[in-house]
């Protein structure tokens, strides 16, 4: 099991070749060079965040006067101003956030998991074509499916409404080839044979058998599409006209847009900014263990 | 695999396994696709002045959306830009995510755990928000870069028009998708056995050839991999040109082939024109990528 994020090497560290055949434990000498770039790279990383963290404790006059990483006095004051910015709405931005990310998620892993099972575990005729067809969807370009999509929402009388975000975020072509690629590596074909000489039907032989060992791969292909969903801008704006749907993406960019010609309202959006991503950075330090991204590293062997 | 004569359920459970997918796949992917197609080849004709219930239909147009979608210089134009800023991104993110992986695989690393969470956590701020905050970090009125340049005497580089554009977008998606790169290349550098540096090592090999002649080549396949991605996304950019555009006034609305369908379909109401580009946009995409990976299959057919 290689986790990403812990640091539990497999292997131990090969001793340092200065002295061959010396059987004494090797110096603990520190590589600082590469640790030193490393935190470079780490700090390139956090500015932004610790820039936003900075700015949202500043009042609108303090933003543009003061040094941007001294802290202000108008940090309650701004989450006060944007709690109270068109009736709370930005509160109801986070809420849509989550149900959609939450919710599209779930059943997207839920999908990805039977359809992945499917093409990793039986031989059916069709099975590469399909496939096939499905990994072309992950190389279409967004636009040229939400402009089809939206139209034919439009038809359908689901235009501006609550599914036509979560409809058409269930199909992950990339969660299904995730969990492909892991039920194949973690379901033994002897394990399904056995079940299926014990007299185990299809279906159950899923539920009960296939299912809990694809449980920390299908957690992976959740967050990844909670991330993509949670992420995404351009779907959101697209179908939704209605701005008490937006997601808090959608919504901050509404609030930028008219901030251009309010520079009051840049403080909402710094501060909200800061808010949207505490979620999330919260999700994935919480999650750190299930992130299996080595699922994608031994994707290309063919 | 099972040798005896399978039951019919067992023949039958995939297809009943994968429907759901199948449906969700036709209704929101190759139905917007085929309507996609179908809208490219038609127009409307205004007869008159286009008023009157019967003044505007919907007609077959052949191929004369095609003609003008490509005689468009604009969509050459952001073709060319959108090329020009992922020949900046992804060389360089790819660059410093390979680089990253290999130090956080060097021995006796002090904060390695910490600098890699640090690294991958721009990926978990959504694009909009991450354009949002680098189009302020660009500012000279608000910009610490440019308040530090400025005490110093030094005049910053104007990143929010003209060229420099092309840099503060690149730098943003940089940002956002070397962490995520680092993390799959280092991934399958800790796959690699010990054994294979050990014995290098011994010999009196320094870490950088080991990293040149053995680490780079065995994980030729992640970077394969990552290439691909960065490429398709590079292909996509859209959120971050949108969002930075209220901050500048030198981004057009057509600056990413993208934003131009954008434009055509919703600013201007054409769909048809916009069907056209999309079309010849998603082409383009899976002309490259796959064309992209047969290469790479030849290569490696050929190669080892």
């Amino acid at each position: 099991m290689s986790t990403v994020l812990t640091d539990r090497r497999g292997r131990t560290a090969p001793a340092p070749g200065t002295t061959p055949g010396n059987a004494a434990a090797p110096p603990r000498r520190t590589a600082w060079t590469p640790t030193l770039i490393l935190l470079l790279g780490a700090v390139y990383c956090l500015i932004p965040i610790l820039w936003v963290v900075m700015a949202a404790t500043k009042s609108s006059n303090e933003l543009f006067t003061t040094f941007t990483f001294a802290p202000g006095s108008g940090l309650l004051h701004n989450l006060a101003d944007l709690s109270h910015y068109r009736d709370g709405v930005y509160w109801q931005w986070m809420a849509n956030s989550a149900l959609y990310a939450g919710v599209g998620a779930l059943l997207s892993a839920a999908l990805s998991g039977v359809t992945g099972y499917a093409l990793a575990k039986y031989r059916f005729r069709g099975r590469t074509a399909l496939f096939n067809i499905l990994l072309a969807g992950v190389l279409m370009p967004p636009i040229t499916l939400a402009v089809p999509q939206y139209l034919l929402m439009a038809k359908a009388g689901l235009a501006d409404s609550y599914w036509s975000v979560l409809l058409p975020s269930i199909v992950s072509p990339y969660g299904i080839y995730l969990a492909r690629i892991y039920a194949a590596a973690a379901i033994p074909d002897e394990v399904v044979e056995a079940a299926r000489v014990d007299g185990a039907r299809e279906w159950r032989l899923f539920r009960s058998v296939a299912l809990p060992m694809m449980v920390p791969g299908l957690v992976t292909v959740f967050l990844f599409q909670f991330v993509a969903i949670w992420n995404n801008f351009l779907l959101p704006y697209i179908m939704l006209g209605d701005d008490h749907k937006f997601p808090v993406t959608v919504g901050l960019y509404s609030l930028l847009q008219q901030g251009a010609n309010a520079p009051a309202l840049y403080t909402l959006v710094i501060t909200g900014a800061l808010l949207s991503i505490v979620p999330l950075i919260a999700l994935f330090l919480g999650l750190q263990r299930y992130w299996r991204i080595d699922l994608l590293s031994g994707a290309v062997k063919s | 695999m099972a040798s005896h004569q399978p039951s019919p359920t067992r023949r039958l459970a995939p297809y009943a396994f994968l429907s759901p997918a199948v449906a969700l796949f036709a209704l929101f992917f190759a139905l917007p696709i085929g309507y996609a197609i179908y809208l490219s080849f038609r127009a409307v004709h205004v007869k008159g002045l286009g008023l009157g219930a019967h003044a505007r239909t919907e007609v077959w147009a052949g191929l004369s959306n095609y003609t003008s979608a490509l005689a468009d210089p604009e969509l050459l134009a952001g073709s060319g830009r959108t090329l020009l800023y992922g020949a900046l991104l992804v060389p360089t993110m790819l660059g410093a995510a390979l680089f990253f992986a290999l130090l956080l695989d060097t021995p006796r690393l002090r904060l390695g755990a910490f600098s890699r969470l640090a690294i991958f956590l721009p990926y978990a701020v959504p694009g909009i928000v991450a354009s949002l905050l680098w189009g302020f970090l660009y500012l000279p009125t608000v910009s610490p870069g440019y308040f530090l340049l400025d005490k110093a005497g030094i005049g910053g580089p104007d990143l929010l028009h003209g060229n420099g554009l092309f840099v503060a977008l690149a730098n943003i998606a940089v940002w956002g998708g070397t962490g995520f790169n680092m993390i799959v290349i280092y991934t399958s550098l800790r796959a690699i056995p010990a054994e294979l540096y050990e014995a290098a090592r011994l010999d009196g090999a320094s870490e950088l050839q080991v990293a040149l002649r053995i680490k780079i080549p065995m994980v030729a396949p992640s970077l394969v991999l990552t290439f691909f991605f960065s490429m398709i996304a590079t292909l996509q950019v859209f959120s971050e040109p949108m969002t930075l555009k209220p901050l500048t006034n030198s981004m057009s609305s057509t600056w990413s082939p993208l934003m131009k369908v954008y434009r055509d379909a919703f600013v201007q109401g054409d769909i048809y024109s916009a069907a056209a580009t999309s079309v010849v946009v998603a082409t383009a995409t899976l002309v490259l990528s796959f064309g992209f990976l047969k290469l790479v299959n030849k290569r490696s057919e050929g190669g080892s």
